[in-house]
């Protein structure tokens, strides 16, 4: 694996800015989709702030009630399709040849592409925000007739940014997918295959499935404004229901993308610091391939007071509790991996168990919304939001910390700050519970999402929440220095980082040399 | 585990990308399929074309059919039924009318979309004549009284006792399209 100059395609990286620009190298494009998905973080964190600063006390203070909106529209739109999507892209992208003893992804040219789709997607995105009307204000669900009768001008550009950042994650999804297909170095069967790379087939199958009709439902939407269609217009013979099936069509499916990678890095490290084997291997593969078709037929459960025969909600409740189960053997799974394991707790370690509590709750709340009857209570209030926060943030941004804290090391081949990143880890777990937990209590109470004000009796604990919100978002600012110092002078990094480390990746030298693998690795049965 | 399918271009995979572009238009008309025969948004069938209710009527059983006039936001039309509510036995043809003024300085073209609740009911009720199968026009400060014609069919479920029909009038000056 030595860096060979033999032949001139064994070159290292080229000089200057072009390198960003023209590069095919997977490790460049990971290391561009990371720190894409680190500045939108803040962007999309800033516009939480505001939110959160807005809700300190009730009443007007800040913000107009319009910017309110438009600013929770575009941290959801943000946060889900620029900072969650793009980073465990970029993680894909670092870890999948590396995991799999490839050279490189399969289809070089294309991952470039797929990644330079996206800072043009969210400047287009970003600029509605200077525009006349302001920018989108209708949520980051989009509901029409909101989105489109009574949309701002903005809109259409909303539409083709989304259109661009669909583009953008179907080609990273088939990349991903002929990958693992074909580079996977001899004996290394689809089984054997590391659970990351696993979770990452899985979500790039729902990707290619779902982000279709997300194009298809945005394709219409743009009908509607401009060509006269009646596709969600009751007054031209269209249904304004008909909107939210198809998106949340889409956007079940969606969740789980944002998911299950996370599922793959945690499956990646419990075993590392448990010292053990990953328990029950083959059925956290079954079940995550059971999650992934359960989630195309549950997308009704989000709607449940739309307007629904009994039967149907009763289907679409039951099938959404199904989903516990697979749900629930991983869990288990993990927690049975770290018992009786000689575990400790460095800084991924402590993120990756984080998630297993943490998420569990966000899930125990996802089951409590499934429930038809009850939901008819809980439906738009601040509890979906706790729920939602609670599956995202420590979920799929604890899952996504935790492999850059793992893997980081063999990026740049420097080792971190241990106690930096556990200051970073306790104050992050903090600030999370202090922000969302007590939105469970207040949307039980019924206070309504997407509401720059509210009734006074909520007023503690949305004050409580705003600074919880306030010490995670400065938290943040602590994993930037450590990510920066780390890259600029950290300690000089082993090649297995990680005293129980397992993995083709740790079989190269730290940093990871621009060209890895140029010859297939074996793989032994183990 | 043994996958059959081994994607070794993206050839296969473009090819679920665009049957997944299709499906999301597809499901526009399985909506519209799904909620016909179920009945579930409440959108009325059609102007009835079978042969028109015998007067003698058969069935003795009576329903209550309230009628309700909703204006969407911005029409500037007065809109309401000329009666609330009327008794009426099963296969019994009825009229009856909506009063409608445009309030507005400006003509003014609407459609009136209905709405038939409980759900189930939807099936049996049949319009002969109704203002919601046109586009309306009005004039400034026009008045007008739209005519409706319907009967319940004798078919009804016995659990049915009560019906609502409403209207909603939507403002489509600016969208003309052929119809709905």
């Amino acid at each position: 694996m030595s860096e060979s100059t033999a032949t001139p395609h064994h070159h290292g990286p080229a000089k200057g800015m072009m390198r960003w620009v023209l590069t095919t190298n997977h490790k460049d494009i990971g290391t561009m989709y990371l720190v894409f998905a680190l500045i939108l973080f803040f962007v999309g964190g800033a516009m939480a702030m505001v939110i959160r600063a807005e809700l300190f006390q009730p009443g007007l203070q800040l913000v107009q009630p319009d910017f309110f909106n438009q600013m929770t529209t575009m941290h959801g739109l943000i946060m889900v399709f620029g900072v969650i999507m793009p980073a465990f892209v970029g993680l894909a992208n670092w870890q999948v040849p590396l995991m799999v003893g490839a050279p490189d992804m399969a289809l070089p040219r294309m991952n470039n592409w797929s990644f330079w789709l996206l800072p043009f997607a969210f400047t287009m995105l970003l600029s509605t925000l200077f525009m006349d009307g302001g920018a989108p204000n209708f949520g980051w669900t989009f509901y029409a007739p909101l989105s489109t009768t009574y949309a701002p001008p903005s809109v259409t550009f909303f539409i083709f940014a989304i259109h661009m950042m669909g583009v953008s994650s179907i080609l990273g999804a088939m990349n991903i997918i002929v990958t693992l297909f074909n580079m996977r170095a001899p004996g290394m069967s689809l089984m054997k295959m590391p659970m990351f790379c696993w979770s990452w087939l899985i979500t790039a199958f729902l990707l290619i499935a779902a982000m279709p009709v997300l194009a298809a439902v945005v394709t219409m939407m743009l009908m509607d404004i401009h060509f006269g269609t009646s596709f969600f217009n009751a007054g031209g013979g269209g249904d304004p229901v008909l909107f939210q099936h198809v998106f949340w069509f889409f956007a079940h499916p969606e969740v789980y993308i944002l998911i299950l990678p996370a599922f793959g890095v945690v499956s990646q490290i419990i075993p590392t610091f448990a010292r053990k084997r990953l328990f029950g291997h083959d059925s956290m593969v079954y079940a995550m391939i059971a999650i992934a078709v359960l989630a195309f037929i549950v997308w009704a459960h989000h709607m449940f007071t739309v307007g629904m025969p009994l039967g149907g909600e009763l289907f679409f409740m039951y099938s959404t509790m199904l989903i516990a189960i697979p749900t629930g053997v991983k869990i288990f799974n993990w927690v049975s991996t770290m018992f009786k394991g000689s575990m400790t707790f460095e800084t991924p370690m402590l993120f990756a168990v984080a998630f297993i509590v943490l998420f569990t709750i966000g899930g125990f709340s996802g089951l409590m919304l499934a429930i038809a009857p009850a939901d008819f209570q809980y439906h738009d209030t601040y509890f979906v939001v706790a729920h939602f926060h609670y599956v995202l943030v420590p979920g799929s941004v604890f899952g996504i910390m935790a492999g850059v804290y793992y893997w980081l090391p063999k990026w740049c081949g420097k080792m971190y700050n241990e106690s930096l990143g556990q200051l970073h880890f306790w104050l992050s777990l903090i600030g999370v519970n202090l922000t969302f937990f007590p939105m469970h209590f207040v949307g039980l109470a019924g206070m309504p999402r997407r509401i720059p004000d509210y009734a006074l009796q909520f007023a503690d604990f949305n004050m409580l929440t705003s600074v919880g919100a306030f010490l995670f978002g400065a938290t943040q600012l602590i994993f930037l220095y450590i990510v920066i110092t780390t890259v600029r002078n950290g300690k000089k990094a082993e090649q297995v980082t990680w005293e129980g480390a397992e993995g083709l990746e740790w079989t190269i030298p730290s940093p990871a040399p621009y060209h890895t693998f140029q010859t297939p690795p074996t793989v032994s049965d183990k | 585990m043994s996958l059959s399918l081994k994607p070794t271009t993206p050839a296969g995979l473009v090819a679920i990308v665009v049957v997944m572009f299709a499906f999301g238009f597809m499901l526009v008309p399985l909506y519209d399929v799904f909620c016909e025969i179920t009945g579930l948004n409440g959108k009325t069938s059609e102007q009835y074309q079978g042969a028109l209710p015998i007067s003698s009527i058969e069935s003795t059983r009576t329903i209550k059919v309230q009628f309700v006039a909703n204006r969407n936001d911005s029409l500037p039309w007065h809109f309401s039924p000329d009666q609330e509510e009327i008794q009426l036995t099963l296969g019994e043809q009825k009229q009856t009318a909506f009063h409608v003024v445009n309030t507005y300085n400006k003509a003014v073209v609407a459609q009136a979309i209905p709405s038939v609740s409980p759900a189930e009911a939807v099936a049996y009720l049949h319009k002969i004549e109704c203002f919601c199968f046109q586009q309306q026009p009005l004039e400034p400060s026009e008045e007008k009284s739209f005519p409706l014609v319907f009967f319940i069919d004798s078919e009804l479920p016995e659990e049915i006792s009560k019906l609502t029909l409403s209207y909603t009038l939507f403002d489509i000056s600016g969208t003309q399209t052929a119809g709905m």
